[in-house]
């Protein structure tokens, strides 16, 4: 693959393994064994079908015409949101849970945000009975109440976050101090396309099943092999890596990342990671990433928390500068208003991070024959009272 | 070579380092900390420069950058306070602190200033052996800088033989595997795993650190190393009132 990472971790200038000598032998015997596990025929079979049966895929490409007419293009969203568990975080737990088990480890370490990543860890942790310790930041914990019930029930421990701003950074050092000091039967579930190498490439292949079906589905559905535009919002990065991922080597396809603004770019409470970040080290790898001069990193706002993250993805930081993707951003007014026009005109209340990727759409202009497939990422279940506290129903 | 070579040729055991965080609690008495720390007969420093996201520092430590960075501690006020360092202190000196500061003030012009002020060494634990080797170490050895490795009990005797060759001062020896203030436990295991590295006969000297807070742990380390490191448990009296007057006797308390 052309956009790819290299032998030794890097997607040109970014990625890389910066971590501590403790995290070393963890992060080794990943690296050495990733590959060839999830090449294995065994595995492959066993995650396929849990994909299938469990998950529910293929998910739908669904053309949303009423969006369409809106928008006067041809609009299909990729329904990670009808998966089980409510987003496409469950492709890489199950993914990485597999791997986990063939690794020998007994015990399951993550972070969450929006509390997605969490569930869904949670979630395979219940499926194969192994303990689970989910970490969330104090403040996403209240944000996010309902998912923080749904791990509990699912049997996981939610560890709360209280250093730093008490969101998803936090979270992710928390569980890298975990796996510091737990470094022989614990792995580690990163939620996103982040973290020292191997993760970043590792989470994109359990995610690209999402580019794999949408292209095969789009052209049972249209005749045609690719789509104009593939939209995603980004986090850290993981559905845009998914539903870029088998398209990347097809230049013509304009590939579109939303990040959140927040309370708008320059307003001081955003999250536009290219728009206000500069290139460094945050969590294992080199990307880019929001922080002051002096190199601290900056604690970043968006209203959803999934979107809460001052970096991205290595593979996103080089598809930014090499300008293979365009980065767009999206703020907290404009995405709870596409939440809404998604409701109304298709009826489906999607995730506040999905509404980000929606609500791109008003600012851009389409061909009639263009197709633009957007990841609808996650249902928007999680967010009902932050969309009932603003829309006041 | 640099303090710290002289110092390990002249001194093989029982060598006492302290780690404290630049700008905690107060952020202008680096210098004071420092001198004090000598006058009380340590041998070695290590001054940490705080960054916002410290993934292998426990609680103590986490306070401690937290509070520096509110103080207004940053690295280009570090190095204005360091321009006396050779004036108020004589002992090896090293820095220690995370990669993205370093890597934001530009690795080359860090380690220049910290060579032209005096430090001897720096110690950086996200920055692993690969992107030392491939990107920085040219500027560690243009400016005479030791760079510290760390050693676990999980590091393979391959990559110890490795990181030996690398370094040029002395190797740190994490007790376990563990972020920082924690508590030295001596199980059978880290007595193999010290023992394991002795009969390795490196060419640099081990020190030891992580969970070294008082005489009995230090005394323990000193058993199978040429020293130990002590972090949290100074920090902690750091956060005490009056800090400055109670540098002798926690020393003393160390290493009687």
């Amino acid at each position: 693959m052309k956009y790819g990472v290299n032998e030794k971790g890097y997607y040109g200038d970014f990625g890389g393994a910066y971590i501590p000598e403790m995290l070393y032998p963890n992060v080794e015997e990943l690296r050495e064994q990733y590959l060839k596990i999830i090449n294995d025929a065994d595995f492959i079979a066993e995650f396929d079908q849990l994909l299938k049966d469990y998950v529910g895929r293929p998910s739908p490409l669904y053309h949303a015409k009423r969006f369409s007419e809106k928008y006067g293009a041809n609009i299909f969203f990729k329904r990670e949101d009808l998966n089980h568990t409510g987003s496409h975080k469950i492709n890489n737990a199950i993914g990485q849970i597999l791997l986990a088990i063939r690794l020998g480890k007994k015990r399951i370490i993550a972070e969450t945000g929006a509390g997605q990543h969490g569930v869904a860890t949670a979630t395979v942790c219940a499926l194969k009975g192994i303990e689970c310790v989910v970490y969330m930041g104090a403040v996403d914990m209240e944000r996010q109440a309902p998912n923080v019930s749904r791990m509990k029930m699912l049997g996981a421990k939610v560890v709360p976050a209280t250093s730093g701003s008490k969101t998803l950074k936090d979270a992710t050092n928390e569980a890298l101090r975990d796996w510091i000091g737990n470094p022989v039967d614990t792995h580690y579930i990163i939620g996103s396309v982040v973290g020292p190498y191997p993760y970043p490439d590792m989470v994109a292949r359990f995610q690209s099943v999402i580019s794999a079906e949408a292209k095969k589905q789009l052209f049972e559905q249209t005749g045609k092999e690719l789509p104009e535009y593939v939209m995603a919002c980004v986090g850290g990065g993981s559905n845009a890596m998914g539903m870029f991922y088998h398209f990347l080597d097809d230049e013509k396809v304009k590939l579109v990342a939303v990040e959140a603004a927040g309370k708008g770019v320059d307003s001081g409470h955003s999250a536009a990671t290219t728009f206000l970040g500069r290139e460094g080290v945050l969590h294992g790898s080199r990307t880019i990433l929001m922080q002051t001069d002096d190199g601290q990193v900056v604690e970043p706002y968006s209203i959803s928390a999934g979107l809460d993250y001052p970096g991205i993805g290595p593979q996103h930081a080089h598809l930014y500068k090499i300008n293979r993707a365009q980065y767009v951003s999206i703020t907290d007014d404009e995405a709870l208003q596409a939440g809404l026009l998604c409701s109304q005109l298709e009826g489906i209340i999607p995730a506040i991070e999905t509404a980000h990727a929606l609500a791109y759409l008003e600012k851009m202009t389409f061909n009639p024959d263009d197709n633009v497939v957007i990841c609808l990422s996650g249902r928007g279940d999680k967010d009902l009272d932050t969309y009932i506290k603003y829309f006041g129903y | 070579m640099n303090r710290l070579n002289a110092l390990f040729n002249k001194k093989k055991d029982n060598l006492l380092s302290i780690y404290y965080t630049a700008g905690y609690p107060e952020v202008n008495t680096t210098l004071d900390i420092a001198e004090a720390l000598e006058k009380a007969g340590v041998d070695f420093l290590e001054i940490g420069f705080p960054y916002s996201d410290p993934v292998a520092d426990g609680p103590t430590i986490q306070h401690s950058s937290e509070k520096a960075l509110q103080n207004g501690m940053t690295l280009t006020l570090l190095f204005e306070q360091l321009k006396d360092l050779r004036k108020r202190v004589t002992i090896p000196i090293l820095l220690m602190g995370y990669v993205n500061p370093i890597v934001q003030y530009g690795v080359e012009r860090f380690c220049k200033q910290a060579a032209e002020l005096g430090v001897d060494g720096i110690i950086v634990p996200d920055l692993p052996m690969y992107e030392y080797e491939a990107m920085y170490s040219r500027y560690f050895i243009d400016n005479n800088l030791s760079n510290i490795f760390l050693v676990t009990p999980q590091t393979s005797e391959e990559r110890i033989r490795k990181i030996d060759e690398l370094s040029n001062s002395f190797i740190y020896l994490l007790s376990s595997s563990s972020i920082t203030g924690g508590n030295l436990q001596v199980s059978v295991n880290i007595e193999d795993y010290y023992k394991r590295i002795k009969a390795m006969q490196l060419k640099n000297p081990a020190i030891i650190g992580f969970g070294i807070s008082d005489d009995k742990s230090f005394k323990k380390a000193c058993e199978y190393a040429a020293g130990a490191i002590v972090g949290s448990a100074f920090v902690k009296l750091l956060g005490t009132e009056g800090y400055l007057d109670k540098i002798q006797g926690f020393v003393k308390s160390i290493r009687p």
